[in-house]
């Protein structure tokens, strides 16, 4: 194909990507390597509906002349990058110091917000995209098995979890398990203790969190791996059989390989969406016992004070993660186009 | 002569003076652009309605729980998108920081002669804002459980520990105690007012230098750790909705609760009779023997945009200082807040904020860096509260969460 | 064709994979079945802190509105508070984010297919990693340029940066749906004399459907699931059924708005269900065809 009519087709799409995303993105990097600037501050008389008091506020006359001469901020290199709310180097330099043995340097890292942030990130993302593949397969073929005229409903039903709004299902949800909830009950009854509360430990909570994770996102495996067992070619599959291939053997050597391509697909977007985790946490009020790091960012950004270079510094520590856990399939994607 | 007379004295002479000027029953009228961003709780909702009703008004109101994150983009343009923010003394500083909103004093004296001054929020002499609501957190206790455990009304988190643990000891409550305690935001404020009221300040006086880890911060962060043993176990995720939900399914006996909310919890809606015709208010309570409230006064009011032309500002004041006078009050409005205007008849779920005032309470600090510390500690503070790690490596952890902000924030230097 | 049809398969698996399917349909229908029902209730009884069987008996439906159902969060939600209005903003957006979102993934997927150069490779993978940034912090720097140009509030706007959002996802499926169609029918055409517009088309227009309408269906939820976006870009006059929902549940949860939300979701949940049953044969052959080769 030319280059000329190559632009043609893709210019419309690079266009609004360029203009909302990549323009952005720009300004969120420029936007992490720098600060605010100084701000002068005075104490000054308060006065309001409860009495007078002696505050400190910020001296707009001062602090004008200086914004107008650095309109950016003040530039401070990857500094936002290290310091404590992020890569922290030197609290960790510190940890590994003066750390009496592997246990207290982890407990020494892991009340590191960043670092907390991400282990419970990288918890979530591994254990819940395996498990959404495999629950999306078994979910495929036991659909698959059912006899036709139950198909329609049953694919309509399975993808309830995945459009319901997070918004208001997790709400819903977050009431059912509470400790006098029909679910928190049906789990107190079935582990014989009335005092458990998912909510109140840190353990259970990540456990819910997780599930509620391949709850939510099964339904998008299961439609994209039904669609492959469509297609999956018979002639091979009865080649199999008169081979004297058994059911297990045929799911492993015909049906596997023929939708591997698909696994990688959704493996990518799970991978992906997994580790930009949001949602849950903030419906489920789980930020005493897990943060990830879109909380972290959205916390920065939702204070009083909103803190905009720290949260650019995050998300593109995020973007530098998400690279590093998709680089396998991006090289796979490479050695394909090649072929091709 | 307390504060709270002199509040209620202010508003009684306004109260002539407001009275006067709409003694003709006329609204009001003025040409001009309106567009206010606030908070959606229903007594916000009803003053925007009111400002939009000006004659000669093009009025629009954006009422979001993300005004906060809006109100500072919107306001930055110029011409600004918003004419008008509502605020609170915790957000109005994010607003002057970064110089989006104007001194009214002009405009006070050419249209604002039925403002009270206790009303007016000033800052170095300048007025910034205009209040026209009070809030505070408060005690909230069940008369009925409170006398079949012969227990008298706490005064102080002390006696609130002894009631607690003999309202346990008689099997009537399994966990007397409620408080929104949520990790974040809320559990944050809780400390505030622990601190507050165990007689601790934030920071070094006139610097942006944090100082909370000392004998006070820890004794405030036991005495929480205290409380939450008799709370709910899940009580690091209870907001103050759900701390309400609590209070009215029975489960609680006392509780720490905004003045706002009370109006709800007593009226029939939502709870058993025996539940709301037992809910009684009174003033916040007291930790420790510094004598001061662990509580904060907070107030709700308006301010007006620096970068829209005069006209714009005039109209957007008149019709704002009509939207918070005293024909805002009807029967609907007069339970929805605790009104900062002239011919407000404080109700029985009101008394708790009137006390709150009158006992002296500090107001949540009006700080440009307060907002930093009050999510550092939102947090960090949670670790401590599942008996993680101790009250002094907790406070260690906020001052340097908060360090490392206000050093990003321009407030310290390395 | 299925892998293997319900009759060749043993006793045994049969059973196992009912008893499964049964299982997971509890699992996908039961929140939304409580939902439903609880939809008929008031706030005390749904939400009840006093005890969970209050949602099924109606307790406090019955003390405060007299009958053990109510419609009263369905009358609130449409009456009193106007979801019809974010039905319909919704329903604009939706329909010009997949319109729009389609024409302009269909045709730079079909080039990017095509193309044998590095740099189609390199705008793929890139189009990827820009999808991880996450999307609070693109939408909070929208902000700015936002207010400054007035585009801030209107529908436009929003449906602009729905599209932009969701091309890198879209441009990966059709550029993989469109790597299956066989090179030599369009180039074929271009032999008997068509240039690349005329052969895409008349050759591959026609062939194109299932791939597009799954791509689609994944744009449409989007939209329709919306809230990160049209919560912080929409005034509220345009605003869209998620932030509306959200808007009922407030900071402050008002008395009864609560059970206004639970009844907007149901209510919106409805035109998925017709939606869905409708597309459901072209969204599995779609994928079929689009997504095999990852």
């Amino acid at each position: 194909m030319k280059h000329s009519t190559f632009f043609t087709f893709v210019f419309p799409s690079l266009l609004a990507m360029t203009l909302l995303i990549v323009l952005p993105v720009i300004s969120v990097v420029v936007q992490s390597l720098y600060a605010q600037h100084e701000q002068v501050i005075e104490t000054v008389q308060n006065c309001g509906p409860f009495g007078c008091s002696d505050e400190v506020t910020v001296n707009q006359e001062a602090t004008q002349a200086i914004r107008e001469a650095e309109p950016l901020g003040r530039f401070v290199g990857f500094d936002n990058y290290f310091n404590r709310g992020h890569l922290a180097v030197t609290e960790m330099g510190e940890a590994w110091r003066t750390s009496t043995g592997w246990g207290d340097w982890w407990n020494k890292v892991m009340n590191l917000p960043f670092y907390s942030a991400i282990v419970f990130t990288l918890t979530f993302t591994f254990v819940v995209t395996p498990l959404t593949i495999g629950l999306g397969f078994a979910i495929a073929v036991a659909v698959n098995s059912a006899s036709r005229a139950v198909r329609g409903p049953l694919i309509f039903v399975s993808l309830l979890p995945f459009i319901i709004t997070p918004l208001v299902g997790s709400l819903v949800l977050f009431w059912m398990v509470d400790a006098r909830g029909i679910l928190g009950h049906a789990i107190q009854w079935l582990a014989g203790n009335p005092d458990l509360s998912v909510k109140a430990s840190t353990p259970l909570m990540w456990i819910m969190l997780m599930v509620y994770g391949v709850w939510h996102s099964a339904p998008f495996a299961f439609v994209v791996f039904y669609a492959g067992l469509q297609t999956v070619n018979q002639d091979t599959n009865e080649a199999a059989m008169i081979d004297g291939a058994n059911r297990w053997q045929r799911v492993r050597y015909v049906t596997i390989p023929h939708i591997m391509p698909l696994v990688t697909f959704v493996a990518l977007i799970q991978l992906m969406d997994n580790f930009r985790v949001f949602e849950p946490l903030i419906s489920f009020s789980a930020e005493a016992h897990a943060q990830s790091l879109s909380t972290y960012i959205y916390y920065d950004l939702g204070g009083e004070t909103r803190l905009l270079n720290s949260a650019a510094a995050t998300s593109l520590l995020t973007v530098i993660c998400v690279g590093i856990l998709l680089s396998p399939v991006l090289v796979r994607t490479w050695r394909d186009f090649k072929r091709a | 002569m307390t504060k709270m007379t002199k509040l209620m004295g202010a508003t009684a002479v306004a109260l002539t003076m407001g009275s006067a000027a709409f003694a003709d029953g006329h609204g009001c009228a003025a040409e001009g652009r309106l567009s206010i961003i606030g908070n959606e709780f229903p007594a916000i909702q009803s003053i925007a309605a009111l400002a939009q009703s000006c004659d000669g008004i093009e009025g629009e109101a954006n009422l979001t729980a993300d005004h906060q994150t809006l109100n500072l983009a919107g306001m930055s343009g110029d011409p600004a998108e918003y004419t008008t923010a509502v605020v609170a003394n915790s957000s109005i500083v994010a607003l002057i920081n970064e110089d989006v909103i104007r001194p009214l004093d002009d405009l006070i004296a050419a249209h604002g002669s039925a403002l009270s001054p206790s009303q007016l929020i000033t800052v170095d002499g300048k007025v910034m804002a205009v209040a026209f609501m009070a809030n505070a957190q408060t005690l909230m206790y069940r008369e009925d459980v409170l006398a079949e455990a012969g227990l008298e009304i706490p005064t102080s988190y002390e006696d609130m520990l002894v009631a607690a643990e003999a309202i346990r000891a008689a099997g009537i409550m399994e966990n007397p105690l409620g408080g929104a305690y949520a990790a974040g935001w809320n559990l944050a404020q809780e400390f505030n007012n622990m601190y507050l009221g165990t007689g601790g300040a934030f920071f070094e006086p006139g610097t942006a230098q944090v100082s909370i880890n000392n004998a006070q911060g820890v004794e405030a962060l036991e005495m929480m750790k205290a409380l939450s043993a008799y709370m709910n176990p899940d009580f690091l995720t209870h907001d103050s909705n759900a701390t309400s939900a609590e209070w009215e399914a029975g489960n609680v006996a006392l509780m720490n609760m905004w003045g706002s909310r009370s109006q709800v919890l007593m009226d029939a809606e939502g709870s058993e009779p025996q539940v709301y015709e037992n809910t009684r208010i009174t003033a916040p309570l007291t930790v420790g023997d510094s004598g001061v409230p662990a509580t904060t006064l907070w107030w709700d009011g308006w301010t007006v945009a620096k970068n829209i032309s005069d006209e714009d500002a005039a109209a957007t004041f008149i019709a704002m200082a009509h939207g918070v006078s005293p024909t805002l009050l009807n029967e609907e409005t007069m339970n929805q807040a605790v009104w900062l205007i002239d011919g407000f008849e404080p109700q029985a779920a009101n008394e708790g904020v009137l006390a709150a005032v009158a006992a002296g309470s500090k107001p949540y600090p009006m700080i440009p860096f307060q907002g930093l510390l009050h999510t550092a500690l939102g947090n960090e503070l949670s670790d401590f509260m599942q008996g993680n790690e101790s009250a002094e490596q907790a406070l260690a952890d906020v001052e340097a969460a908060y360090t490392a902000a206000a050093i990003e924030s321009g407030f310290l230097t390395e | 064709m299925s892998t293997a049809s319900p009759r060749k398969l043993p006793m045994s698996l049969r059973l196992f994979l009912i008893g499964f399917l049964v299982l997971w349909v509890i699992m996908a229908a039961f929140p939304f079945m409580w939902t439903l029902w609880g939809s008929f209730k008031v706030e005390g009884d749904f939400f009840s802190k006093a005890n969970w069987a209050f949602a099924l008996s109606g307790e406090l439906t019955r003390v405060e509105t007299g009958g053990s159902f109510t419609g009263d969060g369905y009358a609130g939600a449409w009456g009193q508070e106007e979801f019809g209005r974010a039905v319909l903003n919704t329903s604009i957006v939706c329909v010009c984010v997949v319109t729009i979102s389609l024409t302009l993934s269909t045709l730079a997927g079909y080039a990017l297919s095509r193309s044998t150069f590095n740099y189609a490779f390199w705008i793929l993978i890139a189009a990827l990693m820009f999808r991880a940034m996450p999307q609070i912090t693109l939408v909070s720097g929208y902000l700015l340029p936002f207010y400054e140009w007035n585009l801030w509030g209107k529908l436009g706007t929003t449906i602009i940066v729905l599209v932009a959002i969701n091309q890198p996802f879209s441009l990966w499926m059709m550029t993989s749906f469109f790597r299956n169609i066989p090179k030599d029918l369009d180039e074929s055409a271009m032999v008997d004399g068509c240039n690349r517009f005329q052969a895409f088309r008349h050759v591959i227009l026609p062939v194109m459907w299932p791939g597009v309408i799954t791509t689609g269906l994944f744009s449409f939820l989007l939209a329709y699931n919306d809230f990160p976006v049209a919560a912080m870009l929409l005034d509220q006059e345009n605003q869209t059924m998620i932030p509306k929902i959200a808007s009922f549940l407030g900071t402050t949860q008002t008395k009864g708005n609560v059970m206004f939300a639970v009844a907007a979701v149901v209510s919106a949940t409805a035109p998925l269900f017709v939606l869905i049953l409708f597309f459901q044969r072209q969204i599995v052959s779609g994928l079929t065809a689009g997504a095999v080769k990852g």
